[in-house]
């Protein structure tokens, strides 16, 4: 029964759950079974605590049981990324200054899936403070690619895209600042959505770049990404960017899967030189697949998106450079060198520079120096105009097009320890997705094939306006449709971790 | 663009109380001038006239209606202190002698 009920999809595993075929309880052993058996390789959880999990889906079947009415996804597990804070279990960043952490609230993300009955199966892996594109940036140790466990996961999302590809949990939750869900998902052969900046609520997520953090979900399929975007989303009093307006209707869009009559532009700068042949292989396929579904494909330029990369990487450390400093040793979190002569002062540097991994200090470096009296204006203030370019040329693309796509990635998986001594090769892996960020749209990646020439999975990218996820639902379901009928399988089927 | 030199990044450390090593300080330099020269080139697209976008949404301050609700128990606030003394948060010394 374990392995059937780790098949389904989330959304039939809720229907199960509700019709009484299967308990929460009996659902969330068969995962723990699966994480205690994948772990050892695919190290994606930084907590797993099996009776913790289990009370929370014995708590499930008792108000389901006493008649309460819940949501589609009620009984089903779920990862969560160790940033969303979470009373009930530690929450770390995946940082030495947050080791053993336990927070005094909830995030609203988590205690909205606790509401809708979901239960958590542990806080997964990621790149410190979500710092980072492979994972490789924990404090803990790397997670492992199930497709390739010579290769990174993505990142900064790297546990939970590698916990949904391994069958370890169906669906996760992730944060995307620069990327950070859909890369992983992308390299992980998953659906990663990064929804409308402000659609979904930042409080209680420990804070990398304010202005671009996004909480969003990985799933094995388009209709599950779509039921957990719902079941967190919508206006937050708690988050003062939160947009109060109705959840765009995602799920109903991933049934529909259609894309006749809808206008889709390729955009010119995301391609060519530096991108992998087998990644432009897929990416065309797909392209010409929406064209033979009745979509009407045209090429579009965006050409401020040349500068987006150096754009965030002024803007995202700026941002960081000042979230960063709470991490001060006095409240909570790590203290280092209070032996009684040292001044708080000098006990805060000293825990600061135990407490932090290596990229965390050169993004707090690298953001002290483009906020500095004298830079300001030739590196932050630069960098916030470039941003206002990147948003004309969305708004005048989305004047012509409905959606925009690219590949999500340049490259399939890399391996382990290819990129960790060069930065800025680590930073080319979010290339595509940083536009998306600086502007606020929506946008998600869904499988698109095996690159030709390693055979791991390729991600098209398809962006929406704000507040029109829909759309990009809809683009990503259709895709998927088209592949499955083609391959008679369900995408992750190929994976070596295929249940 | 002049090169970012070790005691530049000596004093940015300073400033965001980062105690680095001088291992750190030469490896930090090093990597700063490669990003930085990479990034400069926001520079020359920002040229002209073009109002700075500091956020995704055009949102002015919002405020939430000044009611009383309730926050954390001392006890809760105080759970993750790395030190508490009389239901406060012990500090090391924050004045020098010479303050």
């Amino acid at each position: 029964m374990g392995a059937e009920l780790i098949r389904m999809t989330a959304a039939e595993l809720g229907s199960a759950i509700a019709a009484g075929q299967v308990s929460a309880v009996q659902a969330a052993e068969a995962y723990l079974d699966r994480v205690a058996l994948a772990e050892p390789e695919v190290n994606a959880f930084l907590h797993v605590d099996r009776e913790t999990t289990l009370a929370q889906a014995r708590a499930v079947d008792e108000r389901r049981a006493a008649g309460e009415d819940l949501g589609p996804l009620a009984g089903v597990p779920v990862a969560h990324k160790d940033v969303f804070t979470t009373t009930d279990m530690p929450t770390t960043a995946a940082s030495r200054i947050l080791e053993g952490y336990r927070p005094p609230y909830d995030a609203t993300v988590t205690a909205r899936l606790r509401e809708a009955g979901l239960v958590v199966l542990g806080k997964t892996n990621m790149d410190e403070f979500a710092m980072g594109s492979s994972t490789e940036n924990s404090a803990f140790g790397p997670t492992r690619n199930p497709w390739d466990a010579s290769r990174v996961p993505g990142g900064s999302s790297g546990g939970s895209s590698a916990a949904v590809a391994a069958f370890e949990a169906p669906l996760a939750t992730g944060t995307d600042t620069g990327g950070s869900i859909r890369q992983p998902a992308a390299v992980c052969g998953l659906v990663g959505a990064k929804p409308t900046y402000g659609g979904s609520s930042r409080y209680g997520l420990i804070a990398f770049a304010s202005s671009l953090d996004t909480p969003g979900p990985f799933a094995r399929n388009v209709l599950d990404a779509a039921l957990l975007q719902e079941a967190f989303s919508g206006h937050d009093p708690r988050d003062s960017t939160s947009i109060d307006a109705p959840v765009p209707p995602v799920a109903e869009a991933a049934r529909r899967a259609d894309v006749a009559g809808l206008r889709v532009g390729v955009v010119k700068e995301l391609s060519g030189e530096g991108y992998q042949a087998g990644v432009l292989t897929r990416f065309q396929e797909s392209v010409e697949l929406l064209e033979s579904m009745g979509a009407k494909v045209v090429e579009v330029s965006c050409p401020s998106f040349d500068t987006a990369l150096a754009a965030y990487y002024l803007i995202a450390p700026s941002e960081c450079s000042s979230n960063l400093a709470r991490f001060d040793a006095m409240r909570y979190g790590l203290r280092t060198g209070d032996d009684g002569t040292r001044s708080a002062e000098e006990v805060m540097a000293l825990t600061r520079a135990e407490g932090f991994g290596p990229e965390v200090k050169r993004r707090i470096i690298l953001g002290t120096y483009a906020l500095s009296s004298g830079y300001y204006d030739a590196y932050y203030g630069s960098a916030q105009q470039v941003r206002t370019l990147i948003k004309r040329d969305f708004e005048a693309a989305f004047e012509g097009v409905d959606v925009l796509v690219s590949p999500t990635a340049p490259t399939t998986a890399f391996p382990l320890g290819e990129r960790t001594g060069d930065p800025m090769a680590m930073y080319l892996a979010d290339l595509c997705t940083i536009p998306t960020n600086l502007a606020g749209n929506a946008a998600l990646s869904v499988p698109c094939g095996l690159a030709p020439e390693d055979g791991l999975p390729v991600g098209l990218q398809v962006m929406a306006p704000a507040m029109a996820d829909d759309r990009a639902y809809r683009v990503g379901a259709a895709v998927e449709a088209a592949l499955r009928d083609r391959s008679g399988a369900d995408f992750l089927s190929g994976s070596p971790y295929a249940v | 663009m002049s090169a970012i030199t070790r005691d530049e990044v000596a004093h940015l450390a300073r400033l965001s109380r980062l105690a680095l090593n001088e291992d750190e300080l030469d490896h930090l330099a090093a990597q700063l001038d490669e990003i930085i020269s990479a990034v400069a080139k926001v520079q020359q697209a920002a040229e002209g006239d073009i109002p700075p976008s500091s956020h995704a949404l055009p949102l002015a301050n919002v405020h939430r209606p000044d009611e009383a609700r309730p926050g954390l128990t001392p006890e809760q606030a105080l759970a993750a202190a790395p030190a508490v003394e009389d239901q406060r948060f012990r500090v090391p010394q924050i004045l020098g002698e010479e303050e």
